[in-house]
C-alpha cells in the first residue's frame, strides 16, 4: 500500500465541496449505460446509493443478504436524523452542527469531510420529504424537530419512534421505482464473500446465493461496499443479529486500509442483559434522556425499593459530574459514568448491571399523557421484555456496543485504498471521529449514499482505465476457488461446538478486555485468546448439512470466523493508541477525576492498517491537521 | 418451565413437509421466544441434528424478518407485535405450542419455517413509491402538512412488510398491505401526481402475484403487529374506485408510466 492520500481540496472550509464537484470529471449519459457498479449492502447507503446510481443511468447490481432490501438494520433507528435547517432558529447553521460532530468525535475526524455532511444534511430532508416520508409536523404544518443526544440546539427530524425505519422505506421505494425501470438489478438473500481484483482495481464480488448454496461471480466497473458496522463482535449488541463484519474484512484482506477499528460506541441506555440465553440487547431510544433521569442509591448497601428511597439519598450522577449537559451528556461519556457507578457496587438489578431512568418527575410536572405520547411505543417495548411498567417504576438501563465509528479508510472521495472500491455509511470510518452524535448515523448514510458518492464516483469511472472483463476471468475463477475451499473448509472439521458458543466466548473476552474502558494488561492478554480461540474454532466447531442448500448456521458460522480474525486488529489497534479519546477509554489515561486525557501530540491522526498474511498488521498513519476549530479539550461538565 | 413443540419441518420448497414433536426445557419466563427456540436449535445441533429453520434478524419487531404462526396465530397470541417481540411468561409451564410458517400461495415455502415474500417486493415495485429523482427536492417546509394528516401518513407508513396479514386471511389477501403502501402516499401532497396509476399498478400486481381478495373478515387488522387500521382497506377502495374514473380521462394507451429514452 502507498501513502494515505485523503485527497481533501485546498481552499476555504466552506467551498471545497463545490469547487470539488466542479473540477471532477463527469461521465457522458451515452457512457453510463456501458457502465455498471455492484452496490453491496442496501440500508440507508446502500439503497439511496444504488437508487440514485441507477438514476444517473448507471447499471447497478445490488446485494442484500435478507430476503428484502427493505429489512438491513439502518429500519431499528429510533430516535431521528440531524440536519442544520435552523427551523427553530435556536442558533444552529451548518456551521455549528460541523462543530459539534468534530467536537463530539473528540476531535479524531476530517474537518474536510464533517464540513461536508453537514453542508448536504439540507438537502437530505426535502429529499425525503420529497420521497413522501412522513416526519413529525407542527400543526401549522411545517416540520417538528428536537434536541437530541448532546447538542444544544433541535436540530432532529423525527418519525416517532421509528424514524430509520422510515428512511429506509424511503430509500427502499426510490430502489424499488429503479428495479422498475430495470436500472437496478437486486440480488436478494446473496451473501458477499470475496472480493475480485483485476490489475489492483475492485472489479467485482464471489456471492453464494443463500437459498440453493450457489456461489457465482459478478463482475462491474466499481464496487461499493455499504454493508454496515462490526458491533456484533462483541455477541451481545443493540445490532440485528445478522449484521456482520465480513464483506469489510475480506476487503481488507485485499488491501483495503482499516480505520480506527477500536473506535466503538457503547449506547448508554440498553436493556440489562437478562441471562446467558439473551441473544441480542435492546436499546432504548436516546430521547428517552431529554425527560428521564439517571440515578442510582448513593450507597452500595441500599437494597430499598427505588420508590422508597427518598431524593437525598439519590445520586443523579450524570447531573452531579456534568452539569451543564446533566442526563443529555454525550453517548461515551454517559456509558462510561454508568459503568462507573455499577463498578463501585451502586448498580441496580440482576448482577447489579443497571442503573435507573425515571421519568416521575415529568410525569408529575407534565402529565401521563405527553410522555406516552412522546415516548409510548419504548414504554410498551420496555414492558413487554422486563414485565415492568416504567410509568410506576424506573426503569434499568445498562451501555450496550451499538455502533462502529471505525471502518474502511477512505478518502474525500469515500474510496478506499483499494482503487474502485467505495465504502459508504457506517462501515467506513470518515465522519464520526472517536465518537459519534445521536441521529448523525441516519445523516450520514444518506448523505454518503444520496449525495457523495454519486458525484465521487463518476470520477473515478472517468478517469480509471477499465477494461471489460468477463464473469469467468481467471481472477474471478481464482475468488470462486477461495470461497468453495473455505465453505468446504467449515463444513468438514465436524467438531462438537457450535458457532453460537465461540462467538458468545469472543464477544465476552472483547467485552472484558475491549469494551468500555481498556487497559495494556487486559489487551495483550486478548491478544494471547483470541488466536488460540480461533484455533479451536478450525479443530472444533460444528457446521451441520451441505453447502449447496439453504443452510443457516453454515452462514453463520462464516461470520464468527471473521470475527474471530476481525477481532485481533481491533485489539491491536486499541492496544497502540496510548491516550483516551472518544470511546476509546485508557485506563493508564484519565485524568484525577476519571475523565478522559487525549494526546494530541502523539495521537491526533487517523489509525490505518493494512493487513499482513500471518503477521502483525501494519500502522499508517493519516494526521489530522485542524485549521478551523482548534482542538479543545472537550468538556461537558 | 417446559413445553412441547410441534413444529414444521420442510427440506425445500418441492419436499413433502410434516410436523416434528421436540421438548423445549429449562426455558426461562423472561426469554423470547426466539431465544426458546435458538435454545432448542442448539440441542438440535448437540445431537448432530439439523436445527429447525426460521428467519429473524433485529429482534425488535421493526426489520419484519420473523413470521411464526404460533398455535394457529401469525406473531403469536399477543396483539401489536412480531414473534420475536413474544416472551414466554405469555405461556403457561408444560404447554403445548404449535409453530408453522407463513401459509400463503404467493409465499413458498423455502425451508421449514422460512417462506419466500418477493412477491410483496414485487407489489412495491409496480408502483409503491413516488418517481422522484435525487437532488433539486424544495425546501421541506415548503410543503405544508397538517400534524393530523402527517400522523395519518405515519399510521399507515409503520407497515414492516413481514406479511402477518397474508399469513391470516384465508384468502391469503394481500389488501392491507397494499391499503397501509397506497394510503401513507395518497394521504401526502407529494404522493398525488401518482396516486391513480400508483393504485391501479399496485393491486395489478397484487392479483398477478396471485394473492386472493378481501374478505372483509378483519384478521389482518387482528394479527398485524404495527395495528394498521382495515380503515385503510376502505381508503385503499376509495382510491381504487377515484383511479378508474380519473383514469377514464387519461389516454387510453398510456405509455408505461416509467418509459425512458432507452
Amino acid at each position: 500500500m502507498t501513502r494515505l492520500d485523503s485527497k481533501i481540496p485546498s481552499g476555504p472550509l466552506e467551498s471545497k465541496w463545490d469547487r470539488h464537484r466542479f473540477s471532477e470529471k463527469l461521465v457522458s449519459p451515452n457512457n453510463k449505460r456501458k457502465l455498471s457498479v455492484i452496490v453491496v449492502g442496501t440500508g440507508l447507503a446502500g439503497a439511496s446509493a444504488a437508487s440514485t446510481l441507477g438514476q444517473l443511468g448507471y447499471h447497478v447490481e445490488c446485494f442484500c443478504f435478507h430476503d428484502s432490501p427493505r429489512r438491513a438494520h439502518s429500519i431499528a433507528a429510533q430516535g431521528g436524523i440531524n440536519a442544520a435547517k435552523n427551523y427553530q432558529d435556536d442558533g444552529d447553521s451548518v456551521g455549528r452542527l460541523f462543530y459539534d460532530t468534530i467536537k463530539g468525535g473528540d476531535f479524531r475526524s476530517r474537518e474536510a469531510n464533517v464540513y461536508r455532511l453537514a453542508q448536504v444534511s439540507t438537502q437530505i430532508i426535502d429529499q425525503c420529504v420529497a420521497l413522501g416520508i412522513p416526519f413529525a409536523r407542527e400543526y401549522g404544518g411545517q416540520l417538528a424537530n428536537r434536541s437530541f443526544g448532546g447538542v444544544q440546539v433541535s436540530r432532529t427530524f423525527y418519525c416517532r419512534g421509528q424514524t430509520g425505519q422510515q428512511l429506509l422505506l424511503g430509500a427502499y421505494s426510490a430502489l424499488c421505482w429503479q428495479i422498475e425501470r430495470g436500472q437496478v438489478t437486486m440480488h436478494p438473500r446473496t451473501e458477499l464473500l470475496d472480493l475480485i481484483l483485476v490489475d489492483g482495481q475492485a472489479r467485482g464480488i464471489v456471492s453464494r446465493d443463500l437459498v440453493t448454496g450457489r456461489i457465482s461471480a459478478h463482475t462491474a466497473h466499481a464496487v461499493v461496499l455499504a454493508t454496515g458496522g462490526y458491533s456484533n463482535v462483541y455477541y451481545l449488541s443493540t445490532n440485528a443479529n445478522g449484521c456482520n463484519v465480513t464483506a469489510t474484512y475480506r476487503a481488507w484482506k485485499h488491501g483495503a486500509a482499516f480505520a480506527n477499528p477500536c473506535f466503538t460506541q457503547i449506547h448508554p441506555t440498553a436493556i440489562p442483559p437478562g441471562g446467558a440465553h439473551q441473544a441480542k440487547l435492546t436499546l432504548m431510544s436516546e430521547s428517552l434522556r431529554n425527560d428521564g433521569r439517571l440515578w442510582v442509591p448513593k450507597v452500595s448497601s441500599d437494597h430499598r425499593l427505588p420508590g422508597d428511597i427518598p431524593p437525598i439519598d439519590r445520586d443523579y450522577f450524570l447531573e452531579r459530574r456534568y452539569p451543564r449537559f446533566g442526563n443529555l451528556a454525550p453517548r461515551d461519556i454517559a456509558s462510561r459514568a454508568v459503568k462507573v457507578v455499577c463498578d463501585e457496587g451502586r448498580g441496580v438489578g440482576p448482577g447489579g448491571q443497571g442503573v435507573y431512568l425515571d421519568f416521575s418527575e415529568v410525569i408529575e410536572q407534565q402529565g401521563l399523557e405527553v410522555v406516552r405520547e412522546r415516548y409510548g411505543n419504548l414504554f410498551d417495548m420496555y414492558h413487554r421484555i422486563t414485565g415492568e411498567d416504567a410509568y410506576q417504576v424506573p426503569m434499568r438501563i445498562y451501555p450496550a456496543p451499538h455502533y462502529t465509528m471505525g471502518g474502511l479508510w477512505v478518502d474525500y472521495n469515500l474510496m478506499s485504498t483499494v482503487p474502485g472500491l467505495f465504502v459508504i455509511g457506517e462501515a467506513n470510518f470518515a465522519d464520526h471521529g472517536a465518537n459519534r452524535l445521536g441521529a448523525s448515523s441516519l445523516m450520514q448514510g444518506l448523505a454518503d449514499g444520496y449525495f457523495i458518492l454519486p458525484y465521487t464516483i463518476g470520477h473515478y469511472l472517468a478517469t480509471a482505465k477499465l477494461l471489460s472483463i468477463p464473469d469467468d476471468h481467471a481472477e474471478a475463477r481464482e475468488a470462486i476457488q477461495r470461497v468453495e475451499t473455505r465453505v468446504n473448509r467449515l463444513l468438514t472439521v465436524k467438531g462438537r461446538r457450535t458457532a453460537a458458543m465461540f462467538h458468545r466466548e469472543l464477544g465476552t473476552l472483547l467485552w472484558n478486555h475491549c469494551g468500555m474502558s481498556r487497559n495494556e494488561g487486559g489487551l495483550t492478554s486478548a491478544l494471547q485468546s483470541i488466536p488460540k480461540l480461533r484455533e479451536e474454532f478450525w479443530r472444533d466447531v460444528m457446521v451441520p448439512g451441505s453447502g449447496s442448500a439453504f443452510n443457516q448456521e453454515l452462514e453463520y458460522a462464516g461470520r464468527v470466523a471473521d470475527y474471530l480474525e476481525f477481532a485481533e486488529l481491533l485489539c491491536h489497534d486499541a492496544l497502540h493508541r496510548h491516550e483516551s479519546c472518544g470511546a476509546h477509554f485508557r485506563e493508564e489515561y484519565q485524568t484525577e477525576d476519571g475523565e478522559p486525557r487525549r494526546d494530541d501530540g502523539r495521537f491526533a491522526y487517523v489509525a490505518a492498517w493494512q493487513y499482513r498474511d500471518g503477521a502483525v498488521p501494519v500502522l499508517h498513519k493519516e494526521p489530522l491537521a485542524f485549521e478551523f476549530v482548534p482542538p479543545t479539550m472537550r468538556s461537558y461538565q | 418451565m417446559k413445553f412441547t413443540l410441534n413444529i414444521w419441518r420442510q427440506n425445500g420448497p418441492h419436499e413433502r413437509g410434516r410436523f416434528i414433536t421436540y421438548e423445549a426445557q429449562d426455558v426461562s419466563p423472561g426469554m423470547s421466544f426466539l431465544e426458546m427456540l435458538d435454545g432448542v436449535n442448539q440441542r438440535l445441533l448437540g445431537n448432530g441434528e439439523e436445527p429447525v429453520a426460521f428467519e429473524q434478524d433485529c429482534r425488535e419487531g421493526i426489520c419484519g424478518s420473523c413470521s411464526l404462526v404460533i398455535n394457529g396465530i401469525p406473531h403469536g397470541p399477543d396483539q401489536g407485535i412480531t414473534t420475536c417481540q413474544l416472551y414466554m411468561r405469555r405461556f403457561s409451564d408444560g404447554a403445548f405450542i404449535t409453530i408453522e410458517p407463513w401459509r400463503a400461495k404467493a409465499f413458498p415455502i423455502l425451508k421449514d419455517l422460512v417462506v419466500d415474500r418477493s412477491a410483496l417486493d414485487r407489489i412495491m415495485q409496480a408502483g409503491g413509491y413516488i418517481s422522484v429523482n435525487t437532488g433539486g427536492a424544495v425546501d421541506g417546509n415548503v410543503i405544508l402538512i397538517g400534524k393530523d394528516q402527517a400522523e395519518t401518513a405515519m399510521d399507515a407508513a409503520s407497515c414492516i412488510g413481514c406479511g402477518a396479514c397474508v399469513a391470516a386471511c384465508k384468502n391469503a389477501s394481500a389488501m392491507l398491505f397494499v391499503a397501509a403502501k397506497v394510503s401513507h402516499l395518497a394521504t401526502l401532497p407529494q404522493g398525488r401526481p401518482e396516486r391513480a396509476r400508483r393504485v391501479s399498478a399496485m393491486l395489478e400486481a397484487m392479483d398477478r402475484e396471485g394473492f386472493g381478495s378481501c374478505g372483509n373478515q378483519y384478521e389482518c387488522e387482528a394479527v398485524c403487529p404495527k395495528n394498521i387500521s382495515t380503515r385503510f382497506i376502505a381508503n385503499l377502495n376509495h382510491e381504487y374506485l377515484r383511479a378508474g374514473i380519473v383514469e377514464s380521462s387519461l389516454p387510453s394507451e398510456p405509455e408505461s408510466p416509467h418509459a425512458e429514452s432507452s
